[in-house]
């Protein structure tokens, strides 16, 4: 079901790939599987708490639509964020060091892994309430607009919060008002474990937009290009004419919703779960790029330690940043108080 | 000084703010071609078009999440809430992402917007349209709530709630939009969020009261004059930030208090001051702290029960006489 697309709105043919792109994009994507099998590893060992979603099997979107942004474009997300930040641009080091609770992280340890925010990087965060956000993005999107700007504001969530009233309430505003949002719907089928037919009337998400009069499309989530080349469109018109878009990009989390349900095995079956690893979004791309001559052997090697080297790297700097002092409790609560 | 109604000093607030600021712009229901289903907001869009005036559709929780998402890169909105009823549908938005966003973003993304309107006990709106609202928002840490009595203070403290760099939830009264009163012309009037006012000097017994609770206290003050009961009167004004030292003050002076609270009571503002004055104040009262709050029921819909259900005058007069009978020591 997640790869059958109706034609008129399947990706379009792939766009050419340089090189550099394709080697960014592979980079992209192994450095959030490295980082994330990392967190899992430093989570199992006490050295993260609370809750930890992993997006490993999703990392193409993240990758792909952050490969059309800007600098200066936003993006905002929910709880699972990890790899939109770092595509975004964030400092491994301080994303680990925040998943640690560290006085160096991102949000000086006060987040966590849930609500990752980067400033210097347009990242607004990562928020769990879910579809509450979408809202705040629809009002980025209004920003921009009576700010005279041309950014775009680019808004992850899941297949869960389309049940939500703010997914409807902000389709609504965001193609009333013509804001430059693009709504991009990560369905990896399971709102943590209930299935989008027990949720959902109409599966097929990116149809919502039509009730919307926005533009709309379904994308083959494990597939970077085409993700780059959809989201690429939306991005243009955003910029064009401050037309809002909804983009669901079909794709799959191989792990449980969060640690806390490691294998995810109860609400879907083995035979599932191994059938949508034959689609990882990686190895799908590193063949292509390889076969299409873009990178070598020796070029993946190479992306493949430069990443460990970094990750790695993460580790060490997050385990030696203190934790926050304890004044830090009461500070951050009002701005110039 | 002119006079002007509570109204009118909003009114006023806001087009001086949108004048000064281009960031500000007002949003929500009913603001613009209407102008304000209380009125409020008239004669804005004429002045300040669509752009900065801006008409939503029936979305609360929508319509303030993009007021909090345009605060955080570089707006500064006020949202209307039609009637601060309505905010229950946005209550996530105000406690999960306006009052939270600068804690939990380390300090990166502030939240620099206003969500007002009128709540509190109105004329026969019945349960759903009619109660006292702000106990639902100062217990957040991170949200500032302001309740303004009068006229001046109305323009005073919506002006200081534009221009602070935090959320500030500010509810009005449609019991008071009629009222009126002195109010500076200066532009730059302000009243600081968090400072109380004495509203009537006295030396027996401090009554602590804001919004139609304030005037009705200010009523039985004057009675009791005749009795040779001296009341003072504090008015908040601001709940959080809270000016416990104005209260607590005022209360070492007189060693007595009484709260009235139009809301239901239970863990209501009346505990809160009730515990402090308790708490910083013990040695100096002469008498137990009482409350005066409404009864603990839905607002009713017929006449003479919804008079029963806010503290009346003569309940008022009661506990105050009722804290000034326990002897001196």
């Amino acid at each position: 079901m997640a790869t059958k697309l109706a034609p008129k709105h399947a990706a379009a043919a792939v766009p050419t790939v340089g090189a550099d792109l394709a080697r960014r994009l592979l980079y992209d994507m192994m450095l959030i599987r490295r980082f994330e099998e990392k967190a899992a590893e430093f989570y199992a060992l006490g050295k993260i708490g609370g809750f930890l979603h992993l997006s490993i099997g999703e990392e193409a979107v993240a990758a792909g639509v952050t490969s059309v942004l800007r600098p200066d474009d936003y993006a905002i997300s929910t709880y699972r964020e990890h790899g939109h930040c770092l595509a975004k641009g964030s400092d491994p080091r301080r994303v680990m060091a925040e998943l640690f609770g560290r006085r160096d992280g991102l949000s000086k340890g006060k987040g966590g892994s849930m609500h990752l925010f980067d400033k210097s990087r347009n990242f607004l965060g990562g928020h769990a309430i879910v579809g509450a956000h979408l809202p705040l993005a629809t009002g980025v999107g209004f920003a921009i607009k009576y700010q005279g700007g041309d950014q775009v504001v680019v808004c992850y969530f899941g297949d869960g919060a389309v049940a939500e009233g703010e997914f409807h309430e902000s389709m609504n505003l965001a193609a009333l008002w013509k804001l430059p949002v693009i709504f991009v719907c990560e369905n990896n089928r399971y709102a943590m474990g209930t299935s989008l037919e027990r949720a959902l009337s109409e599966t097929e998400i990116w149809k919502f937009g039509r009730a919307y009069n926005m533009s709309c499309e379904a994308v083959d989530g494990m597939d970077v290009l085409a993700i780059r080349d959809v989201v690429g469109r939306a991005v243009e018109r955003a910029r064009a004419d401050k037309s809002p878009a909804l983009i669901e990009a079909r794709t799959y989390r191989f792990r449980g919703h969060s640690m806390r349900d490691p294998a995810g095995a109860v609400y879907r079956t083995k035979d599932e779960v191994e059938r949508e690893k034959l689609r990882d979004p990686i190895a799908l791309f590193r063949q292509r790029a390889l076969g299409d001559g873009l990178v070598s052997e020796a070029d993946v090697r190479t992306i493949e330690k430069d990443v460990n080297d970094l990750v790695d790297e993460a580790v060490v700097f997050a385990d030696a940043s203190p934790e926050p002092p304890v004044e830090w409790l009461l500070t951050d609560i009002f701005k110039g108080d | 000084m002119a006079v002007m109604t509570y109204r009118e000093a909003l009114n006023q607030a806001l087009r001086e703010e949108m004048q000064r600021d281009e960031r500000v712009f007002v949003i929500g229901e009913e603001v613009g071609l209407y102008e304000g289903a209380y009125k409020v907001t008239q004669g804005l869009l004429k002045e300040f078009g669509p752009k900065r005036i801006v008409d939503t559709p029936i979305a609360e929780s929508g319509f303030t999440g993009v007021g909090i998402g345009a605060a955080m890169v570089g707006l500064r909105p006020v949202v209307e809430m039609m009637t601060f009823n309505f905010a229950l549908l946005a209550l996530d938005q105000i406690v999960n992402s306006a009052a939270k966003m600068y804690y939990m973003s380390g300090g990166q993304y502030n939240v620099p917007i206003v969500i007002r309107g009128p709540g509190g006990p109105a004329h026969q709106l019945a349960a759903q349209h009619s109660q006292s609202m702000e106990v639902y928002f100062y217990h957040v840490p991170g949200l500032k709530v302001v309740r303004p009595s009068t006229p001046a203070d109305a323009k005073g403290l919506l002006k200081s709630a534009i221009r602070d760099d935090n959320p500030v939830i500010f509810i009005e009264s449609e019991t008071l939009y009629a009222v009126k009163g002195e109010v500076p012309d200066d532009p730059d009037f302000l009243i600081p969020l968090g400072q109380a006012v004495v509203r009537r000097e006295g030396t027996d017994v401090t009554v602590i009261a804001y919004m139609g609770m304030m005037y009705r206290a200010m009523e039985a003050a004057e009675e009791l004059a005749k009795e040779g009961i001296s009341v003072e009167i504090v008015d908040p004004r601001t709940l959080r930030p809270m000016d416990t030292e104005t209260i607590v003050g005022s209360v070492r002076k007189t060693h007595r208090a009484v709260v009235v609270e139009a809301g239901a009571g239970f863990a209501g503002m009346g505990s809160e001051i009730a515990a402090f004055v308790t708490e910083q104040a013990f040695d100096d009262l002469d008498a137990p702290v009482e409350r005066v709050t409404g009864a603990s029921a839905p607002m009713p819909y017929a006449r003479n029960l919804e008079r029963a259900k806010t503290p009346s005058k003569d309940r008022i007069l009661d506990a105050i006489r009722n804290v000034c009978s326990v002897a001196r020591s």
